[in-house]
């Protein structure tokens, strides 16, 4: 009995485990995706140029919180940079890190509001600049020149190591351009769906906002989380099978153990209506201790696995561990049948011949 | 009027013809023995007795009930509502007190009561030995506890197959004692025994001889 119990208690384990792992794991992969970019950009829409810097602070400020890993504004033009004509693009240092956390700086980032500079590593080597050193921006119609000091390298693998990045405030002052960007990148956790969505909500309350989902990645996040899901699915069917034939064999041995006691039992009046509650109940206790037992082992499996897969903690969930109390009782119900029906066959003439 | 009545009953296993043409009548109060050699049909005429079991042919009449056309279930209720058994290995459920032995025949008839349980235990002279386990009982306790387990549905039959042939004879005496209460009592009792000294203490002999009824004969 004890190994049928242990059976259903290492199956309820594995059960609620993998149907917390199943999901929470889209949610925690979600955040995981998150780490290799935006999944939104937010243009001008129609011929205009420009975007204003409220209008995404007005976006930000309805998108969910909890699901918003960052929103990086990005004001691009052309400048002069030690008298050569560099892409430079204005933007805030502490968005960018949260929407792009694979950007590799040699270097350090840009302190946000100082006269710093960002250079993609493709530029500093062309124009042979290392961080450290001095550099003069000139801009506007007058040829205003101003002294900018270089961070960092940014090395990303794209065309961003052909750019100049400074604080996004400084570029809009020096080209007087007060509150304006040329877009934003939106990071989100959120599936496909949800994304199209909220850049629906996006178009209908910011008309002057046109949303656009990089589809590639959210399209590659939802197959890898389809075939996640589809596995853990599928280790769920298998170990639920296990189970049930480790609990019938077992309950089969315990049958074949107490047939004499079932024979007593029988030859003392008991109906097989009553022998098969005394098994089915025996079951279902057996299947509710083994419940019990597994759900808690099976939330300390699924936290386990969270933190070291995903680097985050789960909440216990109520629900999974209800299902899984359920399905244990099921499952060990179902799987005494067979036994049952061995018990009911039990003649009681055994017990006067002593066999 | 007979409590029990066996008409031309035959049992065959195969080809092996167990019981042959048995005739038998049990009146109410009555206290029979049966007795003959290992392999003489004994064991198989009390589970047809005892409604274990079916005959192949011949009519079997328990208060007023023919045996020989009811289910396997209907057979059950019969035995649970009419039977008391008392079997010569005891049978007590290991993990069970001598008093939670004797209710789970209650259970099973009709609802545990533990304060008649204690009575029936009384009734042997076990009640300060109820909450033992039969591994803390000797074997004649373990024997009376059988036996108010037997009696605590109020049968109308008690079968004893072989009740005292795993005592010592100081345990005999006391169990045989219980046996002859039960009978001045007014308790229709059916023993199978293969000793002669408790066949004789029954008011009737049934010897039985390779299936078939060799001998009848009152003791008293």
């Amino acid at each position: 009995m004890l190994i049928a119990l242990l059976a259903v208690a290492i199956g309820a384990t594995i059960i609620s485990g993998m149907v917390t792992v199943y999901y929470d794991a889209p949610q925690q992969m979600g955040r995981e995706f998150r780490s290799y970019g935006a999944n939104m950009l937010l243009v001008p829409s129609g011929d205009q140029q420009w975007l204003a810097q409220s209008d995404l602070q007005n976006v930000i400020g309805y998108l969910p919180a909890d699901k918003l890993v960052g929103a990086a504004p990005f004001l691009y033009e052309k400048i002069k940079i030690n008298e050569q004509p560099i892409l430079t693009a204005g933007t805030d240092f502490d968005e960018v890190q949260k929407v792009s956390p694979y950007w590799q700086i040699t270097g350090k980032w840009p302190v946000t509001g100082s006269k710093e500079i960002l250079l993609g590593a493709e530029l500093a080597e062309r124009m042979k600049i290392v961080p450290g050193q001095s550099l003069i921006l000139t801009t506007g119609a007058e040829q205003t020149e101003t002294k900018a000091v270089v961070a960092g390298i940014v090395r990303t693998g794209g065309k961003e190591e052909q750019v100049a990045f400074m604080d996004l405030s400084l570029l809009q002052k020096l080209l007087q351009k007060n509150e304006q960007i040329s877009l934003a990148q939106v990071s989100i956790v959120a599936n496909q769906t949800e994304l199209q969505t909220l850049a629906d909500k996006i178009s209908e309350k910011n008309p002057m906002l046109a949303p656009r989902l990089l589809q590639q990645v959210a399209h590659s996040e939802q197959t890898v989380l389809k075939k996640l899901q589809a596995l853990v699915f599928l280790v769920t069917i298998v170990v639920l099978l296990l189970t049930l034939i480790c609990v019938a064999t077992t309950m089969m041995a315990v049958v074949t153990e107490r047939r004499k006691e079932i024979g007593l039992k029988k030859a003392l009046g008991a109906d097989n209506k009553a022998i098969v509650l005394d098994f089915l109940g025996e079951g279902c206790v057996l299947g509710a201790l083994g419940g019990f037992l597994g759900i808690a082992l099976g939330f300390f499996f699924a936290q386990s696995v969270s933190i070291n897969v995903f680097g985050r903690a789960i909440g216990f969930s109520p629900m999974i561990a209800v299902f899984s109390l359920c399905l244990s009782i099921v499952v060990t119900g179902i799987a005494s049948l067979i036994p049952v029906r061995i018990a009911i066959n039990v003649e009681p003439a055994i017990v006067l011949r002593g066999e | 009027m007979s409590l029990l009545e066996l008409k031309d009953v035959c049992m065959t296993y195969g080809k092996v013809k167990a019981l042959q043409d048995i005739n038998l009548v049990v009146e109410k109060g009555e206290w029979l023995a049966l007795m003959g050699p290992s392999g003489s049909g004994k064991t198989t005429l009390m589970n047809i007795i005892g409604c274990m079991d079916k005959a192949t042919s011949g009519s079997i009449i328990l208060d007023d009930r023919d045996l020989s056309n009811v289910s396997k279930n209907e057979l059950t209720l019969l035995r649970r509502d009419k039977i008391g058994l008392v079997f010569q290995q005891f049978h007590l459920i290991p993990y069970l007190t001598a008093v939670e032995n004797v209710m789970i025949a209650q259970y099973y008839h009709s609802m545990p009561d533990e304060a008649e349980a204690l009575a029936a235990l009384d009734r042997v002279g076990l009640k300060d030995r109820a909450s033992h386990l039969p591994s803390q009982l000797s074997g004649g306790e373990q024997q009376r506890v059988c036996i108010a387990r037997a009696l605590i549905n109020y049968p109308m039959l008690i079968l004893a197959d072989e009740p005292t042939g795993n005592l010592d004879e100081a345990n005999e005496e006391i169990v045989m004692k219980i046996f002859q209460e039960l009978h001045t009592e007014g308790h229709t009792i059916l023993t199978v025994t293969h000793d002669l000294e408790v066949g004789k203490q029954a008011e009737k002999c049934i010897i039985i001889d390779h299936g078939r009824i060799a001998e009848s004969k009152y003791n008293r």
